[in-house]
Formats: structure tokens, sequence, C-alpha cells
């Protein structure tokens, strides 16, 4: 799951930058940009999710 | 591959140039007090490892900067770039200029403390996430790591940011106000440091005992706060001076815009240490030390996209808001999130410098900003987090980032340099390791 999160952030890094490239108008623009974002942001709380340790395991 | 047409910035007066080295010659003062703070948030066992690695990241990233990291920043004159043309721009993707810092006696003035100014962020940037790993994580992994960062990471980011990059041009692309703005080094330095923290820290793991099987976490406090406290005012000279360089060389600012500047970034650390000292007096009662060490740190690191853009009142507010949310965040991460991360770097220094970005943008006159900051934001996380997780992890099985159990239970002092910052201190044993 931590790997999926942290693939998932690229897509929307793409997604923002799709927005810049496909859309002139900023309103739609800005609305691509913002939906990038959360994706990268779905992304990262996967990946922090992923990445909790199990309580009482000790790492070595 | 094009050729990259060369960057021509205003030419500086000699005074300009004067004060712009003399201020440069002063910022080290902030990675000073990083280290300090690095090293007072971790344990006694392990105080001479920690200041020590900062050192040697320090010089690492020196090496390794000159070396191969320069010729990516493309600061620079001369190399060729990647480029790659899409909806009507022409996006600068890489750049592999001249290696070895060929060209730079014969560079223009302003290249040349540019450059001074990138050698101080990377070593700063690859300092941040040493503090995250304190107490388990290796000096040669933490150099190797900086080795990473200097070489690759962050000349990747000055290069879209301050070297006419994508990033440096979305304004002139796309109108999106002067293109993405980062003059103190907020993505650059401490957004990035701040999430190559979090990658530390996903990749080390947690200390031994931090979360046990029961109850809360385990409060492994810092051992000295007066090595934190008196870190945060050395790391305010130094921010003082790497905002107003910033300020001269990324912004073209004047010299009259130079004391706002300063007064900026004042008044966003006052504004933040505010914000902590109340929240942590609501919440424990009293204040709590290391925490508003944490939230001045992050309203110096917020001051760092905006310090030169906005107003006094602005700067209080971005500080003020800063200084806020970091004791809650550090607490959610550690309570909530299972992030052992003892120095907050991720909260001071990520979160709090994706915040100024954003701040920037909000607080700009210009029509666009704010969607130029957030589609930096986007490069930071979208790109930059994961190169730097595969980096680590990919390194992590060629240098293990963590030391042994028994490493982590004798400290890093003893197990990694054979002596103690402390020699004449009563070693205590650690409840934790029952």
């Amino acid at each position: 799951m931590k790997y999926a999160g942290l693939l998932v952030m690229p897509a929307g890094f793409f997604l923002t930058l799709a927005a810049l490239v496909l859309f002139p108008d900023p309103g739609r623009r800005a609305l691509f940009v913002v939906c990038g974002l959360a994706v990268e942001a779905l992304g990262l709380a996967v990946a922090v999710r992923g990445h909790m340790p199990a309580r009482g395991a000790s790492r070595s | 591959m094009n050729s990259i047409p060369p960057i021509a910035p205003p030419v500086l007066s000699d005074a300009m140039f004067a004060l712009t080295l003399a201020l440069l010659l002063v910022a080290p003062l902030a990675i000073a007090g990083v280290a300090l703070i690095n090293a007072g948030l971790g344990r006694s066992r392990s105080a001479a490892q920690s200041l020590l690695g900062n050192l040697a990241i320090v010089a690492t990233t020196a090496i390794v900067f000159a070396l191969a990291g320069a010729s990516f920043a493309g600061t620079l004159p001369g190399g060729r770039g990647f480029v790659i043309h899409a909806g009507g721009a022409a996006w600068g993707w890489l750049h592999f200029g001249p290696a070895l810092l060929h060209g730079l006696s014969s560079a223009a003035p302003q290249a040349q403390l540019a450059l001074l100014f990138e050698f101080l962020s990377v070593a700063l940037a690859a300092l941040i996430p040493w503090g995250s790993g304190a107490d388990r994580w290796r000096l040669a992994a933490g150099c190797a790591s900086a080795a990473v960062l200097a070489g690759i990471v962050v000349p990747l980011a000055a290069n879209w940011i301050w070297a006419g990059g994508w990033l440096a041009q979305l304004g002139v692309n796309f109108h999106l106000g002067s293109g993405f703005l980062d003059a103190g080094g907020a993505a650059t330095v401490h957004t990035l440091g701040g999430l190559s923290a979090l990658a530390v820290v996903w990749i080390a793991g947690p200390r031994r005992g931090k979360f046990p099987r029961e109850g809360l976490s385990t409060a492994m406090p810092g051992h000295n706060a007066v090595y934190v406290l008196f870190g945060c005012l050395l790391a305010l000279v130094g921010w003082l001076a790497w905002n107003a360089a910033g300020a001269v060389l990324w912004l073209h600012a004047p010299l009259s815009a130079l004391p706002v500047t300063a007064i900026n970034t004042l008044l966003a650390a006052s504004g933040a240490l505010a914000g902590t000292f109340s929240v942590t007096r609501f919440r424990f009662g009293k204040p709590d030390a290391s925490l508003c060490a944490n939230g001045w740190l992050a309203g110096l690191v917020a001051s760092c996209a905006c310090a030169a853009l906005v107003t006094p009142v602005e700067s209080l507010f971005i500080g003020g808001v800063a200084g806020i949310f970091t004791p809650l965040l550090v607490e959610v991460l550690e309570l909530a999130l299972s992030i052992d991360d003892p120095t907050g770097a991720i909260t001071v220094h990520g979160a709090a410098g994706l915040w100024g970005l954003l701040a920037a943008g909000l607080f700009a006159p210009q029509p666009g900003q704010l969607l130029a900051q957030l589609a930096g934001i986007a490069a930071l996380l979208g790109v930059i987090l994961p190169m730097v997780y595969l980096f680590f992890a990919l390194l992590n099985l060629v240098v293990p980032f963590r030391v042994d159990p028994d490493g982590e239970r004798i400290g890093m002092d003893l197990h990694e340099l054979g002596g103690g910052a402390y020699p004449e201190f009563v070693i205590h044993r650690d409840d934790s390791y029952r």
C-alpha cells in the first residue's frame, strides 16, 4: 500500500501539468490544478497509512 | 536537446555585490542554528554523532555539489538543456552544464553569488533530514543520502525554480503571475528537506520503544533545551541574511526592499512563537520550550517564500498561522500517524515551507500567482517526494540507514565514534529497553 500511494502522487502531478497545457481558461485550469493536488494528497494519505508501524514492533 | 539561452540577470552594482556577498557570509549561521537544534533535540548519547554528522553532511554536499550538482543546477553559463515543447511553450526540465565548476571564475559576479547561495542551500536542505533520523540513522548513510540530495535532487529543483526552468517560466509561458516564486528557499531547501525527512523516517522506522504495544507513544525529549533555543537565535541571524540575499539574487530586489524583507522575517518568527506559545500554554498549562523552538523555526521557514513579497502585517499573520499549526501537526504526526520525527522537521520545514509557498500566492498582487505556487507545490509532492523516497530506498539496500539494535541501545556516540559527547555524565539505563 505504501508504494501505491507513492505511485499515485506523480499521477496527481501529471494532472496538474495537463491542466496547465490543456486549459487556457483560468477557471477550469485552476479547478484541474486543485484536483491534481487532491490526488496527490490522497496518495500521500495512502503512503502515510502504509508506512505506519505496527504497535510494539521494534525495527532492527 | 536544445540549447538553453544564457540567463541574463540584471547587473549588480559594486555596492550591491559587496552587500550580497556579506549577507551570504552571514547566512551559514542558519546552518549552525539548525545543527544545534538537531543535536539538542536528540539524546545525549547521540550528541557527538549528531554534530559530527552535521559537519560531515555539509562537507559532503559541498564536494558533491561542486563535482556534479552545480552542473545540473544551471546557474553557471553554458551547457545544454533538455527542453520539451508543449502547449505552445518550452519546458526546461533538465540542464547539463559544465562539470567541476568549469567557468566559475569567468562567470558574471551575480552568477557566482547565486552559486554560493546554492552551495549553502544544498547544505541546509541535506541537514534537515539528519535531525529526523536522530538516534538511529548511521553516519555513513546520512552522508550518502546527502550526496544524493546534493548531486541530483536539490540541483534539479534549483534549476526548475531559480535557473529559468519550467517553474520559473510559468509566468512567461502561461501568464501565471511572475512564475513560481521562492526567493528564500522555502521549496528548494525546506520543503524538499522536510519531504526528505519523511522519506528517512519511513525507511529507517521509529526509535526502539517509541511506540509501545499499549498506551501512548513514549516521550523521548531532547537532551539539551539550551542548544535548541540558542540554535533558534543563531538561525534568526542566518535567516535575516538568507532571505535578504535571496531577494536580491532571485527577485532582483533593490536595496530599499531589504530592510522590509528583514523585518518581515523577524515578524514571521515572532508571530509563530506567539502562536506556538499560546497553543502549548492552552493545551498543557505551560509553554513547551521544544515546541516553541519548533514554532519559531516554522515561522522563519514560512517567511522564506514571502518575506520579500508581503507587508509586515501579512508576514505576522503568516508566521502566526505557522506557529499555531506546528505544535498541533507535530502531535498528530506522532500520536495519530506513528511518525517518529525527533526534531519535528517534517512539520517545521515541510509543512511550514508549503504554507509559506501558498501564502506567497495568496498575498501576491499579480493574477495567477496562486496557481503558479500551487503548480510548484504539486511538483514538490508529486515528483520530489517519490523521487527522494526511491533514491533513499535504493540507497538503503547498499548503505543500510538504520543502526543495529545494540548500537541503538548504547547510543550512536559509543557505537559509531567510540566515545560520548559528555564523558563525565553517568549513562542512565533506558526504561524503554526493559
